[in-house]
Parts: C-alpha cells; structure tokens; sequence
C-alpha cells in the first residue's frame, strides 16, 4: 500500500526530490533492473548442519541462486554477476557499502543470513535501496530444511512485491500433464512441480488417461479428468493424501473441470446424446445444477473472481466463441466477434480480462481481451499452442505448445511455456518429459 | 398474399438449391480427400467381410455423408444379423482444435454415427458412445490428410 502511493506521489513532484527505486511494471520492460543478489551469509556451524541433511554445500549460496532465476525469469530485474561483488556477505547483511554496489551499477540489493536453529532453517533477509542508501525491507523467518527451496522463492515474492507494487508468484506449483511415447499412443500422468520446474513428482502411474488438471484455490485439491476403466469423468484429488474420487459419475462424459473460487463447487461440462451443457457440483452436499441448457457445444467454464460470472465457449453461433453469463446461467453474451475461433477462456484473477486461444487461418493464439470483449491483444502465434492458465498474480500466463510434425509424422512435442501478460518475455518451462495441461496454483504461502 | 408467401418460399428453395450446387461444385476431389473428408481406406478395419468400421468428417462438422451413410447401413446390417452384439462408437477429433472443445465435438460425431445406426432400428441399448477428442489419433502427421484421417466414429465390438 506504501509503495502504491508512494507512486501517485511521485507522478505529481519532481522526480530529483526521489532516488527511491522503482519497476515499470506496465509495458514490456526492456530495461530490467539491475539488481544484486548477494549470497545469504552462513556461519560455519549452520553450514555443517545444512550440509548433512540436504546434501548442500553453501545453503546460503544456493538459496540466493533461486531468488537470482527467479528475478531474472520475470523478465524484470537483472540480477548482476557475482563475480563483481565487493563486499563478503556477512557484512553486506550488516551494513552494505553502497559505493561498491553503486560502482557495478546494481539499483538494489538482496542480503541475508541463514541459519541451523532448533533443527530448523532461520532466515533473514533485507532489500536495499542502492542509489539512496537505505533499508527498504527487512524480514525475517523460521521453517522446516526441505522447505529450502520455497524460502528462495518466499524472498522473491517478498523483492517483487515492494520493488513492484503488485504480489509476487514465485512460491507457487504448477500441475500439468506429463507426456511420454509416439504422437498415436502417448502415455500422460498427472505431475506436479514447482514455479521454476523442481521439486518435479508423477501423481498417477500412466495406467489410463488424464488430462486438464485444476487446482483448487487452497491447493490441496486438485480436479481434473481421467479415463479410468474407460469411463472419462471428472475427478477429485487430495494431493496430501493422495485420496481420489469421481466427481462427475454422470451418465455420460463429465469433462473441463474447475474450481468455483470459493472451492465450495465443481464446474464442468457433461455431454449426453451429441450435446454438451455446463453444470455445477457442490462438494459438500453433492446438489447437481444446470447452468447452461442449449443443444450446441457448451465448454470450458471459468468463473470471474467474484463468483458471479462464468465464462466459456460455445458453437451456438455456428463456431465456437467465447461467452459470459451469470452464474446462475442467465443473461448469456457473446463476447468474442474477431475472426477466428475462441476457445477456452479463463478469468484473470484481478477479474479485469479474459485469455483465451484463437484459432485463426491455420495458427493458434494465446490472448487476452476485457470482460466485455473489447481490447483484444494477441501475445503469441504457432502452430499449436492452447489452454492458458494464469500466475496467481495475473501477470504471467502459462499454456502449452505442439509442435508440428514433418512429412513421416516424426518431431512431435509438447512443451510448457510462459509469456508475460505484456506480451514480452515469452520463455519455455523445463519440464522432466513432454507437458501438457499446466494450472498454476495460487501462492502458497498467505 | 398466400400467392406472395408462395413465390417467395419457392424462390427461396431455388435459391438454396442454387448454393447447395454451387457449394457442391466446389467440393472438389483431390486423391483421398473430398471436400476435406477422407475417402480413403488407409487405417479402415473391418467388422466383418466389407463392414468398414469407421467413418469421417469434415473439419468441425458431425455431419454425415453419403459414403457414411452407405458405411453405417452396413454396419446396422451387420448388428441385426449379430443381435447379440454390443459396440462402442469411439469419436475422435483432428489436433487443429482445443483440448476439452474437441472432447465435445468426439461426443458429437460418434452420436451422429449412433443416431443413424438407430434409425436402422439397433437399439440404443447396444450401442455406447465414448468420445477420445484429439487424444487418440491413428496418424501422427500434421498435414490436411492425416487430420482428415484422424476426424472419425470408430465402430468397435464391445463383446
């Protein structure tokens, strides 16, 4: 909130009365700023500790690596080369001397301090204002040693949000499908991973199909659809507990599965007899509603924020286009008149815009355009790529992407990418196998 | 007044006709594909001694064609020959389409098939649907006449 209108204030004065930084954050940012991750100072004892249980050499060195990719992955910030820093880490946490990180240019600066307390990872870390020499954050705290990896990205979230103004998405997991074996007979798992592609874990065998997996907004949850024992229908799965159960055991196929926000319902489609409809499943007494009653293709729901609206894409006009409604079902509009095809549309979660895909004279488009249709902004173009789905934040979109294959059917993949909502900094996801599918998950920790 | 309504529908059947021939002129025939349905043999089984099991269509459509027709009265005459028989229609879709939309427009194309198994009296009790989107595509090219061969009803025997 500071920092929000500490902004206002700067638009109105002189900008010289300020060295306080700040990232533009608004277009594409082709000047990053540069900024210096030093390595987390550790004392000898908390290394050994460290050392033992995660088979780490430096933890601090490692933590500050994440907080650098991760910084430098958002296509925002320059994190420099550590090969220029001045100052050893220690005392860099204590009192940085500006002049040195001034000298190689860096307009702030991430210092910290880990260490072995009580069985438990204590961390400690500050953001520096190089240029006016100050403080501008300091925090600190406690968590379990296999959490290492989340507390380089709970530092990241923790950078971006006060050099930014808006919530990071850095502490957040991915779910996807993962894809194995030739283009007519692939094998797909549900896999989860973290933001940056660790942590990477298979939750079904690859025994029968699974596609389009959903977090839930806690993230324990997770709904997706599986072709057990040939019955495609939607299911529910606790990631902790691993526990799984249909959903949607209608007669007939129940697919494109979502959470409603308040985790409370399932939206879906259900097709019977050529016809897909859009229905709703409350998890706790198991009510079944109709939303959408119309003999064309009714698909990919996504609810706006609020839960008043539901989005999705229909064929009622003849081809399919993106529509909203009220989540009750009434007052449908069309809201997509391009040319082309708009598929699969996902409420942003600010609940200012809508993404979508966009099929248009042979190529696919990953898009976004206002609730009410206007403004339409087309990010990215390939052969194939669909199925955006948001960073928790709504900066960051992430889909999937085919490619094509040559005259003998050989060179197919399907990778994961990312691509800023700006439309700049589109990068792949590594990912172990071939994905598909990807869901964001909200942050983890909040 | 009724004279006008008159003229008027028959212009109007004139006129559809008209569209219809010359959308019909247009559908030309290149090797396989007619229109962008294949009409080829390449990957078709058979049920039973000329019974092909599949049919094809065009893109984004769940409408039948006449060679579909002529395939599906086959395979009706198959079923009540073989009344203990059961069978599911396997609809596919090509990879030129989203995930979960080409889901629904599988579900939609082996329902036509079943439709019209139906109205050669086999019961719907015999028949079941189970849509595969583009999940399960028999060529892996990505070219108009592998997707062609890809936008299918698969007829196969469930006992």
């Amino acid at each position: 909130m500071l920092f929000r209108y500490l902004f206002i204030f700067l638009v109105l004065l002189p900008i010289k009365a300020f060295a306080l930084i700040e990232v533009d954050i608004t277009r594409g940012n082709l000047n990053p700023l540069p900024v210096a991750v030093s390595p987390l100072s550790i004392d000898k004892d908390s290394k050994d500790n460290f050392k033992k249980i995660l088979k780490k050499e430096n933890l601090g060195s490692e933590i500050s690596t994440i907080v650098e990719n991760n910084l430098k992955q958002s296509g925002l910030f320059n994190p420099l080369n550590k090969d220029a820093f001045l100052q050893e880490p220690d005392i860099a946490n204590l009192k940085p001397r500006f002049e040195d990180w001034n000298l190689i240019k860096a307009q702030a600066l991430v210092t910290g301090k880990v260490t072995f307390v009580d069985e438990k990872l204590r961390v400690e870390f500050r953001l520096w204002d190089v240029l006016a020499g100050k403080e501008i954050m300091a925090l600190a705290f406690t968590t379990v040693p296999s959490n290492w990896r989340r507390v380089g990205h709970i530092i990241t979230d923790k950078v971006y949000e006060r050099l930014t103004g808006e919530k990071g998405y850095f502490d957040t997991r991915i779910i996807y499908i993962s894809e194995e074996g030739p283009k007519t007979n692939r094998i797909k798992k549900l896999a989860i991973m973290d933001q940056d592609g660790f942590n990477n874990k298979f939750l079904t065998l690859g025994n029968e199909l699974v596609l389009t997996p959903r977090f839930s907004p806690t993230n324990q949850m997770v709904t997706y659809l599986s072709y057990f024992r040939n019955l495609p229908r939607v299911y529910l799965l606790d990631i902790e507990t691993g526990m799984q159960e249909v959903v949607g055991d209608f007669p007939g196929m129940t697919f494109a599965p979502r959470f409603s926000p308040d985790g409370k319902k399932i939206i879906m489609s259900f097709a019977k007899d050529g016809n897909s409809d859009i229905y709703t499943m409350d998890l706790e007494n198991r009510i079944v509603e109709r939303i959408s009653n119309h003999p064309s293709i009714d698909t990919s729901p996504s609810y706006s924020p609020d839960g008043k609206y539901i989005t999705f894409n229909s064929d009622r006009s003849g081809y399919q286009q993106i529509y909203i409604m009220n989540s009750n079902g009434k007052n449908v509009k069309r809201i997509s008149f391009g040319n082309g095809l708009y598929g699969t549309p996902v409420w942003s979660p600010r609940g200012d815009l809508i993404a979508f895909t966009k099929l248009h004279k042979g190529k696919f488009y990953i898009g976004v355009m206002r609730t009410d249709g206007t403004g339409e902004r087309l990010l990215t173009e390939n052969f194939y790529q669909e199925a955006p789905s948001w960073s928790p934040n709504g900066r960051v979109l992430i889909f999937y992407r085919e490619t094509k294959t040559n005259s003998k059917g050989e060179g197919f993949s399907a990778k994961l990418w990312s691509i800023d909502l700006t439309g700049y900094n589109e990068k792949m996801v590594e990912t172990e196998t071939d994905a598909s599918d990807p869901s964001w998950s909200s942050l983890l920790s909040n | 007044m009724n004279l006008s309504k008159t003229l008027k529908n028959g212009f109007l059947i004139i006129l559809a006709s008209l569209v219809l021939t010359a959308c019909a002129t247009q559908k030309k025939t290149t090797g396989q594909l007619q229109g962008d349905v294949y009409t080829g043999s390449d990957s078709v089984e058979y049920l039973a001694s000329g019974v092909a099991d599949r049919v094809f269509f065009a893109t984004n459509e769940t409408v039948l064609t006449t060679a579909s027709r002529e395939t599906l009265r086959k395979q009706a005459a198959w079923l009540r020959k073989n009344s203990k028989l059961t069978v599911v229609l396997e609809g596919h879709a090509d990879e030129r389409g989203t995930r979960e939309y080409n889901l629904a427009l599988g579900e939609r194309r082996a329902n036509s098939a079943k439709d019209y198994l139906m109205t050669y009296g086999i019961s719907s009790d015999r028949i079941s649907v189970l849509s595969y989107g583009k999940e399960k595509p028999v060529d892996s090219g990505s070219n108009p006449l592998a997707w062609s061969k890809n936008r299918r009803s698969v007829t196969v025997k469930a006992n």
